[in-house]
């Protein structure tokens, strides 16, 4: 008897009813073998997929429409993924040092720029990124205030937004610092000097926030510390649950 | 109050329920239908007592009636299956006692399961919830649509969009890089990042006290708190007038002066024209 090569949509067929395919892929997976476009596996295809169970199986028709929500809310935590992918790159090669003598931070930043594989692009992404964010998170604002969906039930959600708004300007404002160039030592500078204002506490305001009586190296291991660990924990556990207490509220809002 | 316990006409229900189900309407309208009718037949034959018990259990009635009987629904519905015993609610009340007052529902008409053969006649009460320990949410029957593919198709393309015009920008523009920090230089205009820029044109205006700290200190506790002080329940924008107008103010003196701060700022943080004096701007 002759053996013939397996066609490849044979070895397709043999992986796709293999247990490991089936064991990734539970039911309702589109990548599964034997989806069938019907109501049942549309809704098994939300339920059973760690990130799109986020959702409920169906939503009102009219939150499809693009001029309702204009995605806003979406673009926004896909845009905080982003900046948690490129910043984490970005880590690898940024020291938040900057001693009298040596700068390693803006040393560091340079490097960035000539020498590390798409570290400029990468720079580039997470910089713009960032300032997109904090525009799409307040017409996100903006968006939920003129469809009125802060209304009961939703009015601690709303809330919810607001702190994520503090932490979205938080996390921009902290990784400003981070380059340690006159742009950024400047910058802050002028929230230094507002600080200085603070009724009855502007001393220990001052000190926390910027470790020290001037913006100093220790400035910047602070901000940094708060930047890419300490703020983005918080706005995790706020963003969950923020989208927690969409579903529970009743889903979107509307229709107006 | 339930209706087994209320003072009703039952000739009169009998009646409208035969010339509903006539008529051809749906048995569970056609039942509420004859029940309005028992009811009002009933007052109108007894005009003396119909005001005094109304007025005492109008207002808790109509509190508590329309989730009660959405609740207790399914429980009924669950005990008629397994055999016309007491309902579960009721069986509480008797046994011990119960911080809530127990609420009966009618019985469910129409099609109740029956009993599987030779299932046991009896069943277990797994938990009792009061109709208060449900945060109930309103669902309204609506046209729904599944998420996948249609929301997910649209977020997805969305996304895309979007990162497809940030990875052109960032391929073609670059961040700023100035030169290393220098505490004892420094630059002339010194800016705060954009999103500051409005407060930052607020400090030449009041005192840091006014323009740094209690503005924005306003700003945010003021937003956080704009659900609980805006409590006119509608969301169609002919009935906010007065919400949007003070919402759009407030926005749009934001970008004016955020927009000031950013291109008419210039040396000294004094004003400049932008196409006259350049512009004085980094992201």
């Amino acid at each position: 008897m002759k053996l013939k090569p397996p066609s490849p949509s044979e070895i397709g067929d043999f992986l796709r009813e293999s247990e490991v395919w089936k064991s990734i892929f539970r039911p309702g997976s589109i990548f599964r073998k034997g989806y069938k476009d019907t109501s049942r596996d549309r809704a098994l295809a939300t339920m059973n997929n760690v990130l799109y169970h986020l959702h409920p199986v169906k939503v009102k028709r009219h939150g499809l429409k693009l001029t309702y929500t204009f995605c806003l809310g979406g673009l926004s935590f896909f845009l905080f993924i982003l900046l948690t992918i490129t910043g984490i790159y970005l880590m690898f090669f940024y020291r938040p040092t900057a001693d009298i003598g040596g700068a390693i931070a803006y040393e560091d930043m340079q490097l960035i720029r000539t020498s590390v594989f798409f570290g400029d692009l990468m720079r580039n992404l997470h910089r713009w990124g960032a300032h997109l964010m904090v525009l799409t998170v307040t017409l996100h604002m903006a968006r939920v205030f003129y469809t009125g969906a802060y209304k009961p039930p939703r009015e601690f959600n709303w809330v919810v937004g607001v702190v994520l708004l503090f932490l979205t300007l938080g996390l921009s404002f902290t990784g400003y610092l981070l380059p340690w160039d006159q742009l950024s030592r400047w910058a802050v500078a002028i929230a230094e000097g507002i600080t200085g204002y603070s009724p009855f506490i502007a001393k220990q305001a001052t000190f926390l926030l910027l470790g020290g009586v001037v913006v100093s190296p220790e400035t910047l291991l602070r901000w940094y510390v708060l930047h890419v660990i300490a703020l983005p924990f918080v706005t995790v556990l706020f963003l969950a649950v923020h989208f927690w207490r969409i579903r529970k509220d009743g889903g979107i809002s509307g229709p107006m | 109050m339930n209706w087994e316990e209320i003072p009703k006409d039952l000739d009169a229900y009998q009646a409208a329920l035969d010339a509903q189900l006539a008529a051809g309407t749906d048995r569970r309208i056609a039942e509420g239908r004859a029940r309005r009718a028992a009811i009002s037949a009933y007052r109108k034959a007894h005009p003396e007592e119909s005001h005094e018990p109304a007025a005492a259990t109008a207002a808790p009635a109509a509190a508590t009636a329309a989730p009660a009987a959405a609740t207790a629904a399914p429980a009924a519905a669950a005990t008629a299956g397994t055999g016309e015993t007491a309902t579960p609610a009721a069986a509480a009340s008797a046994a011990g006692p119960l911080t809530t007052p127990s609420r009966t529902a009618p019985l469910p008409t129409g099609n109740l399961p029956t009993p599987k053969k030779g299932a046991p006649d009896k069943h277990r009460l797994l938990a009792l919830v009061p109709p208060e320990g449900i945060q109930r949410v309103e669902r309204e029957q609506g046209d729904r649509v599944n998420v996948w593919p249609h929301l997910l198709i649209e977020e997805f393309v969305a996304m895309l969009i979007m990162f497809a015009g940030l990875l052109i920008y960032s391929t073609f523009v670059n961040a700023p890089l100035r030169e290393l920090a220098n505490s004892n230089l420094t630059p002339n205009p010194s800016k705060a990042p954009w999103y500051f820029l409005g407060l930052q044109e607020l400090l030449r205006y009041f005192h840091p006290l006014v323009a740094g700290i209690s503005i924005p200190t306003f700003i945010l506790v003021g937003l956080a708190t704009v659900p609980f002080v805006d409590r006119n329940p509608s969301n169609k924008p002919g009935d906010r007038k007065l919400a949007i107008t003070l919402f759009t103010i407030l926005f749009m003196f934001g970008a004016v002066l955020t927009i000031i701060g950013s291109f008419f700022r210039g040396p000294g943080f004094n004003f400049v024209w932008p196409w006259a004096g350049g512009v004085f701007f980094e992201l």
